[in-house]
C-alpha cells in the first residue's frame, strides 16, 4: 500500500517523492474508514467518541450516589422505575450506591481520563505534531482501540448481571473483592472488572509501545527532540509511565484471580467469614495494595501529564508568548515520570507499614511537589506579559492552572504521614484528588477538545456554549469540591452514604444538599457541552483558514481536512522550536520557516 | 415524580434558550464581523476571570466561617499525638495558604492585566534560569521544613509504646468491632482463627490451651463501648477477620488499617475523658466514634463503634465486673456436655441462648 510505503520515509526523516493526493485513492468503504480504520485521526475520535460515551455513564453514576448524600431521608421514585430490586422503594441501597461509587471510579479513572484523554490526543497529535504520516504501526494502534472496546463491552455489560458490578471501589483491594461472600459486587461482577480491565490494559501497552516508537523514530527532517511541542513530550512520557507499570497491575490481577478462582493465597490469610473459616493462610492482603499503588500513582500522572502538556501549548498560543522554560518543563516532566515510580507507598501510611519505610515515602513524595511547583510558576509566567486571547479552550486551560494548584496544595497536607494519619479514607482524600486529577485532567480535555476540534472536524464548536460550559464548570468544580476538604477535617470517612447515625459527621446536612444541587447543574452543562461536540461535527461554522490559531505546529501545515497520511505533499522539514511566538516583531513563525540570518537567538 | 419532570423541563427549557441564543450570537458574530465580536468577548471573559478570583477568594473565607464550627479545630484533638498532627497541619496549611492566596491571584491578574488590547505586543520571554533556579530552590526549602517537621513527630507516633501503656485489643469483621482486655495479667493469650466460634463463645478464637488468654475479657463492640483511661497510654491491637477495615478515631486524629491475618498496632493517650469533652462541647451526646474508613462492603457507613474515656477508677470499676471469657465459654462447655452427657438431644440453640444472657450477667 502506498501510505506504508510512505511511513517508511517518513522513518528515515522526511519524505522524498512527491505524489499529491494521499488517502484518495484506494477506495474506502464505510467499515475501512469508520470502524476498522488505521488512520490515526479516525481512530482518535474513536477513542474520543467511546471516552465521551463513558464519561456521560460514569457522570450520570455520580448524579445517581450524590442525590442519596445530599438527601438521604428522601425517596425518588423514579429510581425504582429504573433500577428496580437495586432502589426499592426509591432508596439507593448500599449494595447499589458501592456500585456505583466503584464503577464511576473505574470508568473516569481508566476509561474516560486514561483512554478517552491520552487516546484520542496521543493518536491525534503525535503523527500531526512530529510530522509522521501515521503512527509506527497503524494496525497494533486500531488494535488498541479495539481491545480498548473490548473492554469497555465487558465492563458495560457487568453492570446488567444479576449480582451487578463490581463494588468494592476503583481500586478493589483484597480480601473484599477477593470473596464473593464478602460482598455482592465481588461474585461474577468482580470477575468481569478484572477480565475487562486486563483487556484496557493489553489496549493501553499496544498504544503505549506505539506511541514511543512513533515518536523516537518518526519526527519528520529537522525535528530532534528538543524542537518537540511539549504536548508530544507529555504524552511521551504518559506513555512510557504506563507501559512500565500497567503491567503491574496486569500481575495484581492475575494474582487476584487466582484467589478468586484456583483457591490460592496470594492475599489471603486468616479469614473468617460468614460464619466460616477459610483454609487459606500465609498470604498477605496487603501485597495487592503495592502491586496496585506501583501502578496507580503513576496512573494518575498517566491522567495528568497529557492534560499538562495540552495546558502547556494552549497557554503558550493564546498567550502569544513562548512556553516559559521549556527546559524546565521537560525537565520537572522527567522527574515526575521518575519519581511518580518513588511514591506509591503515600497511599498506605496507615495499613501497617514500617514507620522508617513510611519516612523515606514522604520524602520522595514531597519531592515530587518541587516540579510541579516549577511547572505553575513557568505557566504564571509564560501568560505574564502576554497578549491573551481567551478561547474557550485557553480559559479551560486557565482553570487547569488554578485547578492544579488548589490540588497539589492538598496534596502537601496528605504526603505528609504524619497528617495523613488524621486525613486518609476522609472526604479530604476525595476532594484532593478530585481537585487536582479528576477535574483539572476534565479541564484539560475540554481545553485540548475546543483547541483541536477544527483540526478533527473541519469546524468549530459554537463559542457561546462553550463559554456557558466553562464558567458553568469551574464555578460548580469549586462549589463541590472546595467544601469537601471540610467534611474530611471534620475525619467524615469516605464512602459513607449516609452519616445520620454518626454523632461527629452528621453535621453537613444542608452541605451535602447544595453540593447535590450543583452537581445536577454541572452535569446538566456536561450534556450541553456533549450536544455542542456533535451538533458541530455536522452543523458547526467551517474552518476557513489552515491555521485558525495561529500556531507554530506542524498540525496547521496540513489541509483543513487532512487524510489518511496527513499532507498531501512532502513532509515538511522543521527548521525551529515549537515557541517562536511574538519573536523579533512577528506574531509568530511556524516550526517549518527557516532561520533567518539576522534573528535573534535565545 | 413531579418535581423530576419539573426539574427536567426546567433544564431542558433552560438548554434551549442558551441554544438559541448561542446560535444567534454566532450569526451576529458573523455578520458584524468575527473579529470584533471575538474582541469584545475577550474583554467580558477577562473581566469575568477578575471577578471570578475576587468572588472565589471571597467564597473561600464565606466557606470557611460557615464550616469551621463544625470541622475538628486545629490544636482541639484529644490526645498527645492528636496534637501533633493539628500542628503539624497548622504549619503545612500556613506555608500552602500563602502559596495558594499568591499563585491564583497572580494567575487571575494576569490574565486580566494582560488579555489581548490593541498595541498591546506580547513579550518574547523564553526562558530564565536565575528565576527557574528561585522558584526551585524556595519550594524545596519550605518542604524540606515540612518533611522534617513531619518525619520527627510521625516517629513519636509510631515508635513504642511506653512500657506502662495498656493494652487493649480491637478486632473488625463485617460491620462490627469486638474488644479484648488481656486481664490481670497484663498479656493477651493466643488465638487463632480456625478456633473462631462465637455458639461455643469463643467469638475471636482464642486458644484455651493458652494460660494468658484465661483471663482476657472479650467486650462486644455492638453492645458496649470501649473504655479508656484518661491520661493513660494505649497500645491498641488491631486485627481484622473478614475484609480490611480501619480503626479511625477522628478526634485522637488516630488511624490504622486493621489486616486480616497481619495483626497491627497503635498508641495514644487520650487526654480529655468523655464527661468533660461533654461539658467542653455543650452536646450531651456526646461521645468518642470509632468509625471504620475502609470500604469492607455493604455494611461499611454502620460499622461503627463508641469509646468513653474516664479515670482509672471508674475504669477499674467497669473492668471488675467483667468475667474472663474462658470462663463463659468453659460454662457453656459444662452445660452442653452435661446435657448431651444425660442424654437429652444436642442443646436447642434457645436453651443455649438462655444460657449465655445468664452467663454474661
Ligand atoms: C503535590 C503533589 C501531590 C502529593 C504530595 C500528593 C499526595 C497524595 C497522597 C499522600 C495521597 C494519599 C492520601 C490518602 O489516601 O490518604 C493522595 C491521593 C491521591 N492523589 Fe495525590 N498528591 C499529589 C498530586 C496528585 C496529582 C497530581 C494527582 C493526579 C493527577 C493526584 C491524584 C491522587 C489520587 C487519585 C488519590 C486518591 C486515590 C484513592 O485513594 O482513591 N495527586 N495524593
Ligand atoms: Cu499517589
Ligand atoms: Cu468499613
Amino acid at each position: 500500500m502506498s501510505h506504508a510505503a510512505h511511513i517508511e520515509h517518513s522513518a528515515v526523516g522526511f519524505d522524498s517523492h512527491h505524489d499529491g493526493d494521499h488517502g484518495h485513492h484506494h477506495k474506502e468503504t464505510f467499515l475501512t474508514k469508520y470502524v476498522f480504520s488505521q488512520d490515526h485521526k479516525m481512530i482518535a475520535k474513536q477513542f474520543l467518541i467511546t471516552g465521551i460515551i463513558w464519561a456521560f455513564i460514569g457522570g450520570l453514576f455520580s448524579v445517581l450516589f450524590r442525590l442519596q448524600l445530599g438527601f438521604p431521608d428522601q425517596s425518588f421514585p423514579i429510581l425504582e422505575t429504573f433500577f428496580g430490586q437495586w432502589a426499592e422503594g426509591g432508596k439507593i441501597k448500599p449494595d447499589f450506591y458501592y456500585a456505583l461509587v466503584t464503577m464511576h471510579g473505574t470508568v473516569l479513572v481508566f476509561f474516560v481520563l486514561t483512554a478517552g484523554l491520552s487516546g484520542t490526543f496521543a493518536n491525534l497529535l503525535i503523527p500531526l505534531q512530529v510530522g509522521a504520516r501515521d503512527m509506527a504501526s497503524p494496525l497494533m494502534n486500531m488494535l488498541s482501540y479495539w481491545f480498548f472496546f473490548a473492554a469497555s463491552i465487558v465492563m458495560l455489560a457487568s453492570l446488567f448481571i444479576q449480582t451487578g458490578p463490581a463494588s468494592g471501589g476503583w481500586t478493589a483491594y483484597p480480601p473484599l473483592s477477593a470473596l464473593g461472600q464478602a460482598s455482592i459486587g465481588s461474585k461474577a461482577g468482580m470477575d468481569m472488572w478484572i477480565i475487562g480491565m486486563a483487556l484496557f490494559i493489553v489496549s493501553q501497552l499496544l498504544a503505549g509501545l506505539n506511541y514511543i516508537s512513533t515518536i523516537l523514530n518518526m519526527r519528520t527532517k529537522g525535528m530532534a527532540m528538543t524542537r518537540l511541542p511539549l504536548t508530544v513530550w507529555a504524552l511521551f512520557f504518559t506513555a512510557v509511565l504506563g507501559v512500565l507499570s500497567f503491567p503491574v497491575l496486569l500481575s495484581g490481577a492475575v494474582l487476584l484471580i487466582f484467589d478468586r478462582t484456583l483457591g490460592t493465597s496470594f492475599y489471603l490469610s486468616d479469614i473468617f467469614i460468614a460464619g466460616e473459616a477459610l483454609p487459606n493462610e500465609g498470604g498477605s492482603a496487603i501485597l495487592y495494595q503495592h502491586l496496585f499503588w506501583f501502578l496507580g500513582h503513576p496512573e494518575v500522572y498517566i491522567i495528568l501529564l497529557p492534560a499538562m502538556g495540552m495546558v502547556s501549548e494552549i497557554l503558550s498560543i493564546n498567550s502569544r508568548k513562548p512556553i516559559f522554560g521549556y527546559m524546565a518543563m521537560l525537565g520537572s516532566m522527567f522527574a515526575i515520570c521518575i519519581l511518580a515510580f518513588l511514591v506509591w507507598a503515600h497511599h498506605m501510611f496507615v495499613t501497617g507499614l514500617n514507620p522508617f519505610l513510611g519516612s523515606v515515602f514522604v520524602l520522595l513524595t514531597l519531592l515530587i511537589a518541587v516540579p510541579s511547583a516549577i511547572k505553575v510558576f513557568n505557566w504564571l509566567t509564560t501568560l505574564w506579559r502576554g497578549s491573551i486571547r481567551f478561547t474557550p479552550a485557553m480559559l479551560f486551560a486557565i482553570g487547569f492552572v488554578s485547578l492544579f494548584i488548589s490540588g497539589g496544595l492538598t496534596g502537601i497536607f496528605l504526603g505528609n504521614s504524619t497528617i495523613d494519619i488524621h486525613l486518609h479514607d476522609t472526604m479530604f482524600v476525595v476532594a484532593h484528588f478530585h481537585i487536582v486529577m479528576g477535574v483539572a485532567s476534565m479541564f484539560g480535555m475540554f481545553a485540548g477538545i475546543y483547541h483541536w476540534f477544527p483540526k478533527m472536524y473541519g469546524r468549530y464548536m459554537n463559542n457561546t456554549l462553550a463559554y456557558v460550559h466553562f464558567w458553568v464548570t469551574i464555578v460548580g468544580a469549586y462549589l463541590i469540591f472546595w467544601p469537601i476538604h471540610y467534611q474530611g477535617l471534620a475525619g467524615m470517612p469516605r464512602r459513607y452514604l449516609d452519616k445520620s447515625q454518626w454523632v461527629n459527621f452528621s453535621q453537613f446536612h444542608e452541605l451535602d444538599a447544595m453540593i447535590t444541587i450543583v452537581t445536577i447543574i454541572v452535569f446538566a452543562v456536561q450534556l450541553m457541552f456533549i450536544f455542542n461536540f456533535f451538533y458541530s461535527i455536522f452543523k458547526g461554522r467551517k474552518v476557513t483558514t489552515l491555521n485558525p490559531w495561529k500556531a507554530t505546529t506542524l498540525e496547521w501545515t496540513t489541509p483543513i481536512n487532512p487524510g489518511h497520511g496527513n499532507w498531501d505533499g512532502e513532509i515538511p522539514e522543521v527548521h525551529r522550536w515549537a515557541y517562536d511566538y511574538s519573536k523579533d516583531g512577528r506574531d509568530f513563525i511556524p516550526q517549518t520557516e527557516p532561520v533567518s540570518e539576522n534573528e535573534s537567538t535565545h | 415524580m413531579t418535581t423530576t419532570f419539573f426539574i427536567i423541563a426546567i433544564l431542558v427549557l433552560g438548554f434551549l434558550i442558551t441554544f438559541q441564543i448561542a446560535k444567534a450570537s454566532e450569526y451576529v458574530a458573523v455578520i458584524r464581523g468575527e473579529e470584533k465580536s471575538r474582541k469584545q468577548t475577550n474583554k467580558i471573559n477577562a473581566f469575568l476571570l477578575l471577578v471570578f478570583l475576587i468572588v472565589g477568594m471571597f467564597g473561600v473565607y464565606y466557606c470557611n466561617v460557615k464550616l469551621e464550627g463544625k470541622i475538628l479545630k486545629f490544636g482541639s484533638a484529644d490526645s498527645d499525638h492528636g496534637l501533633l498532627v493539628d500542628q503539624m497541619m497548622k504549619y503545612t496549611l500556613i506555608a500552602t495558604g500563602i502559596v495558594f492566596v499568591l499563585t491564583q491571584v497572580l494567575l487571575f491578574w494576569y490574565c486580566f492585566k494582560y488579555q489581548e488590547k490593541e498595541n498591546q505586543k506580547a513579550y518574547f520571554f523564553p526562558h530564565s534560569n536565575k528565576l527557574e533556579l528561585i522558584w526551585t530552590a524556595v519550594p524545596a526549602i519550605i518542604l524540606t521544613v515540612l518533611v522534617t517537621f513531619g518525619i520527627v513527630y510521625w516517629y513519636r507516633i509510631t515508635g513504642p509504646a511506653p512500657k506502662e501503656a495498656m493494652t487493649v485489643e480491637i478486632v473488625g469483621s463485617q460491620f462490627k468491632w469486638e474488644y479484648r482486655y488481656p486481664g490481670p495479667d497484663k498479656e493477651l493469650g493466643q488465638k487463632y482463627y480456625k478456633k473462631i466460634d462465637p455458639s461455643a463463645m469463643n467469638p475471636l478464637g482464642q486458644v484455651w490451651e493458652d494460660q494468658l488468654g484465661h483471663d482476657d475479657i472479650y467486650i462486644n463492640g455492638q453492645d458496649e463501648p470501649m473504655h479508656l483511661v484518661v491520661n493513660k497510654p494505649v497500645k491498641l491491637v488491631i486485627n481484622a477477620k473478614d475484609v480490611i477495615h480501619d480503626v479511625g478515631l477522628a478526634h485522637f486524629r488516630m488511624k490504622m488499617d486493621a489486616v486480616p491475618g497481619t495483626p497491627t498496632t497503635m498508641w495514644f493517650t487520650p487526654t480529655k475523658t468523655t464527661a468533660e469533652k461533654i461539658k467542653e462541647t455543650g452536646n450531651p451526646d456526646f461521645v468518642y466514634e470509632i468509625s471504620c474508613d475502609q470500604m469492607c462492603g455493604s455494611g461499611h457507613t454502620n460499622m461503627r463503634g463508641t469509646i468513653v474515656v474516664e479515670t482509672q477508677e471508674a475504669f477499674d470499676q467497669w473492668i471488675a465486673s467483667k468475667k474472663p471469657q474462658y470462663k463463659i465459654a468453659m460454662e457453656v462447655k459444662r452445660v452442653a456436655d452435661s446435657t448431651a452427657a444425660a442424654g437429652v438431644a444436642p442443646v436447642a440453640p434457645v436453651a443455649k441462648d438462655t444460657v449465655i444472657a445468664q452467663l454474661k450477667h
